[in-house]
């Protein structure tokens, strides 16, 4: 088993790769770094220009092939921290996404979690009381919840958030960026920070938990009328127990791959909440790379991502086994 | 006279729908004493099932159930599912059907068998239940059961997993088991293993069983009284000798005299039961039975006959003319008269040609690992080197377990190429080398008919397209179609005005008529036939039966006949090939391999086929198989079969040497010809000592 996981790994190591240098590749061919240096006022000589892009390495008059080599180099070669070397403000990348992988998983793993875990809750219980009125109306919230885009619920939230402070007086829920300036003390930080993430993680677990409802939902239907319900049943199991120790466990499998894959990328940021709520975090970073034809800014979130694929492929294929004693070898 | 243990009266079960509901259960009535052994025979749709889940409170929540049903006199259908769930497992336990969907994957058996002793006895010790859970498996005949009782379902066999289902049933010493269809999804060699192991858990618990099935043999072997379900009814109910050797209601003689016996079958023809049970959505009134029932009357068609014990013998009959039938002025040869035996004249064998030869035929599937880098394994041989022909107007019955490599044979022969190994010839022709457009040619003289009607047909193409389609594959002329379309149609017996209609509208015989219809379009030579009658219900085999033997006889067609049923085979066929594994290890002329069987494979097979006669069912001595088939992809140096064979066992050193060590060659043994070493010794299996033969956990 061990061996089969070493296996999956490796390929997909040969992926992350793959992909990493098709993406600096169709940046460095589809991004113009240079534009933002001309037709500034007094405009920059075009040997300085030329200066400031080679030593970022996205000089656009050297080959592409040549600079996707210099980069691999790079990444092969130089210490730790400067492998993705610089972005176009000077900042070292990999320092960079640090700093911003750690504030997007703050911002993102307690919503992420209570997603996954009011999302297989309501599924099921959805499933279990099929039609019902109860299971219409998770249905159809859900389905609202989906279909409305993030940002127009993040504002929504934001203007019901300000609603209650304006109600009972004083600035009880903040929502802009992950603290407020100047707080001192210990136990003021920890408050304000809790308060800072109220609003995305409520934000967050409502958005999850309806797309998670959906999938359990539907497996759960799928394992309800199972043979070995009915024969749980038949034990003397009563159709409760049946459900949640027979049904929910096999329905949990499939939703493993699914649960791997979206913790995974939790860290890899959700652009539209960091940027509804100002939190300097992965997916901001990557929409700025795009914005400002940053080629190795792309480049290094488009690796980071990958990294988490490959972590987060890994983990499912763990979970599955650990769920699903069929795929052991 | 003590209150019986289970009481079902007045029993109604009716799924709502948009019309109406359905009614799958009207008013049934039984009971069931303590220690008895019921049998509830009918065909798919009857109730049967429905109204035993309805003992157990399992069906949906959906189904409205109304009259009473009491167990040891308390009422269940008041129970509320937490004092259902203290009975259940406890009181009265459940074997299911279909033994891989029945366990759950992700637990192990053993699991699974605490779970049933824990729920009913909150402070057992884990240790305790564990070894219990042991005990319970070496009951069930699980060999090794120390180890097994670690194991997830997906390692187990069907039969393995039926044993373990068996074993969770009497973990609790029940008094009432209900065994539904048990072994219908089985081999007939695990299913003689199964009732056993079902026998001895009644011996165990003393409980009483109440087994449900559509296999009239089953029951004649095991039950002591037989209820007759028909439309969600009981229409017959008594003492299963009475039962069977004298049926009073219409629906059972049909029933027992249109199922093929494999000790009689072939000298008498089987009596077709036409039409198909009733819409029970829209039930019309009067005898449910009475459009199939050639003894029906004006007062059958306007009221229901009520299930009565009229004659005062212990048997109930509902049926308007039950008196006539008790009193012997309605005979069931009057209702349902043989059809006449029709005389086959085969020519000279000597003198004609095979229409179809295989010689050392070969088919071997590669076992591929990794996934960057594919490479073989091992292989499966499905089909390891068999030797066969079919002569023109004449059947090849093909029979093993699943498994055995028979559908892969009959596949071989469809596909018209060059073999791994050995040769097939067809119509005279070495099939290797055949051109493209001779391949395509020859296609029209090999066709096939499939086992399941309804998922071997296109469900949204018209019958008389379905039908024509073979012909606009070589390019026929529309109007040259339809006119074959039309005689195809008169010659399987359907009307031709259905040419227009889909085939959901037909029922399953009727289906596998169109089947039968589109497959002797293109005027084949050869009709390769996969299990054409298995998944069809009893009643309605017997019609299809008789339509295939009437057709080969008039068309002088030859047929590859696959099917697991030896009944079947020894009702149509004329030569018997009998696989194992891959292999043929017995072939020869029906009559002298059923009579004299020679390989101990197909002396087992025979003896695990039950007979629907409950005289000679319980007389009957059974070679029971152990374990299971061993894995094709295994190499095996000597007989593949000595790893189960119960001949092996009787040997004496030297000769069991030679089956582990040597290959047995098919040999000629009179007629037939045998893949066995020790054919001299086979006498040996017909004084045995049963008990020292089945299998107990070793």
């Amino acid at each position: 088993m061990i061996k089969y996981i070493l296996r999956r790994f490796v390929n997909y190591l040969i992926l992350t790769v793959v992909a990493t240098v098709f993406a600096y590749i169709a940046a460095s061919l589809f991004f113009f770094p240079r534009r933002r240096y001309l037709g500034v006022n007094p405009p920059i000589p075009e040997d300085s220009i030329d200066g400031i892009l080679s030593a970022y390495g996205v000089n656009d008059k050297d080959p592409v092939l040549l600079r996707t080599w210099w980069w691999i180099e790079r990444v092969l070669f130089e210490p730790l921290s400067q492998k993705l070397g610089q972005d176009l403000n000077g900042d070292w990348v990999v320092l960079e996404i640090i700093s911003r992988a750690g504030l997007s998983l703050r911002l993102l793993l307690l919503g992420a979690l209570l997603a996954a875990i009011l999302g297989v809750a309501l599924g099921v219980w959805g499933a279990v009381r099929q039609y019902k009125a109860s299971d219409q109306f998770v249905s159809y919230s859900s389905f609202i919840l989906i279909s409305t885009p993030t940002f127009v619920g993040g504002v929504i939230l934001m203007i019901v958030a300000t609603n209650v402070n304006d109600l009972i007086g004083f600035q009880a829920i903040r929502f802009t960026g992950p603290s407020t300036p100047g707080i001192d003390g210990f136990f003021p930080q920890v408050w304000d920070g809790f308060v800072h993430l109220l609003l995305p993680t409520i934000a967050l677990m409502l958005f999850g938990a309806a797309s998670y409802s959906r999938y359990q939902r539907s497996l759960m239907l799928d394992v309800l009328g199972s043979d070995f319900i009915r024969t749980a049943r038949a034990k003397g199991a009563t159709r409760n127990h049946a459900l949640v120790k027979h049904g929910v466990r096999v329905a949990l499998i499939p939703m493993s791959t699914y649960f791997a894959y979206s913790f995974g990328t939790l860290v890899a940021g959700s652009a539209f909440l960091e940027i509804i709520f100002s939190w300097e975090g992965m997916g901001k970073y990557g929409i700025v790379a795009v914005q400002t034809s940053d080629v190795n800014a792309l480049a290094g979130n488009v690796c980071f991502t990958a990294v988490l694929l490959l972590f987060s492929s890994t983990l499912s294929e763990v979970l599955y086994a650990a769920l699903d004693p069929r795929v052991r070898v | 006279m003590p209150e019986p243990l289970l009481q079902v009266k007045d029993l109604t079960v009716t799924f709502p729908n948009s019309r109406g509901g359905v009614r799958a259960v009207r008013g049934v009535d039984y009971t069931v004493d303590e220690g008895e052994f019921l049998g509830i025979v009918g065909e798919s749709g009857s109730g049967k099932s429905v109204s035993s889940l309805a003992v157990m409170g399992l069906l949906p929540s959906s189904a409205k159930i109304d009259g009473d049903i009491t167990f040891r006199g308390d009422s269940l259908l008041g129970m509320s599912d937490r004092q259902l769930s203290r009975l259940r497992g406890r009181e009265m336990a459940m074997i299911f059907q279909d033994p891989l969907s029945a366990l759950t994957p992700v637990y192990t058996v053993g699991q699974q068998i605490q779970e049933a002793l824990t729920l009913h006895d909150k402070n057992l010790q884990k240790r305790t239940a564990e070894k219990r859970a042991v005990e319970l498996l070496k009951i069930v005949g699980i060999p090794a059961p120390e180890r097994r009782v670690k194991a997830f379902p997906h390692e187990f066999s069907g039969g393995m997993r039926q044993r373990a289902m068996i074993a969770i049933a009497i973990a609790n010493d029940p008094t009432l088991i209900i065994a539904d269809e048990p072994t219908t999804a089985l081999d007939v060699t695990i299913q003689a293993q199964i009732l056993e192991v079902l026998q001895k858990a009644k011996e165990v618990t003393g409980a009483a069983v109440v087994l449900i099935t559509h296999d009239l043999g089953v029951v004649a072997g095991n039950v002591d009284r037989v209820a007759v379900m028909y439309a969600g009814k009981l229409v017959e109910k008594g003492p299963v000798d009475e039962v069977f050797h004298t049926p009073r209601m219409p629906y059972t003689m049909g029933l027992l005299r249109s199922v093929p016996n494999m000790l009689t079958a072939g000298k008498e023809r089987l009596v077709p039961l036409e039409g198909r049970p009733p819409n029970l959505a829209e039930l019309p009134p009067g005898c449910p039975f009475a459009d199939r029932c050639p003894a029906v009357q004006d007062r059958c068609r306007t009221t229901e006959p009520e299930l009565l014990a009229e004659l005062g013998d212990g048997r109930e009959v509902a049926c308007h003319r039950a008196d006539e039938i008790a009193a012997g002025t309605l005979k069931p040869n009057d209702i349902f008269p043989r059809p006449p035996h029709e005389e086959r004249e085969l020519k000279e064998s000597d003198t004609l040609n095979p229409v179809v030869r295989a010689q050392d035929l070969v088919r071997h599937f590669p076992l591929y690992k990794g996934s960057v880098f594919r490479r073989v394994v091992g292989s499966v041989k499905a089909v390891d080197g068999v030797d066969f022909e079919v002569l023109p107007g004449e059947t090849l019955g093909l029979v093993g377990e699943s498994g055995s490599g028979k559908s892969t044979t009959a596949l071989e022969i469809m596909e018209l190429v060059t073999p791994q190994r050995g040769s097939l010839e067809v119509a005279g022709k070495d099939v290797g080398t055949l051109s493209k457009a001779q391949r395509l040619q020859m296609r029209q003289d090999v066709q096939i008919v499939f086992q399941d009607p309804m998922a071997a047909v296109d469900p949204r193409m018209p019958v008389g397209d379905i039908i024509a389609e073979p012909l606009t594959v070589h390019k026929v002329p529309r109007a040259e179609r339809t006119r074959r379309v039309l005689e195809m149609l008169d010659l399987v017996g359907l009307a031709p005005e259905m040419t227009d209609r889909y085939p959901h509208e037909f029922s399953g015989g009727q289906r596998q008529r169109i089947g039968i219809a589109r497959s002797l379009i293109t005027n084949p030579k050869v009709l390769v036939l996969d299990e054409p009658v298995s998944a069809l219900d009893v009643s309605v085999q017997a019609g299809v039966m008789n339509l295939l033997e009437d057709l080969r006889d008039r068309l002088g067609l030859s047929y590859l006949f696959v099917a697991h049923d030896l009944a079947i085979i020894r009702e149509i066929a004329d030569k018997i090939a009998v696989m194992y594994l891959g292999r043929i290890v017995e072939y020869g002329p029906v009559k002298e391999v059923y009579e004299t069987p020679r390989h101990p494979y197909t002396r087992a097979l025979m003896s695990a086929v039950p007979v629907p006669d409950p005289a000679i069912e319980r007389e009957r001595q059974r070679i029971l198989l152990t374990g299971d088939l061993p894995s094709p992809t295994e190499d095996i140096p000597g007989c593949n079969f000595a790893s189960r064979c119960p001949l092996f066992r009787m040997l004496d050193e030297d000769r069991q040497a030679r089956c582990l060590g040597e290959d047995p060659a098919a040999v000629p043994h009179g007629g037939s010809t045998v893949a066995c070493h020790h054919v001299d010794q086979i006498g040996q299996l017909d004084d045995v000592d049963i008990s020292a033969l089945s299998p107990t956990g070793d």
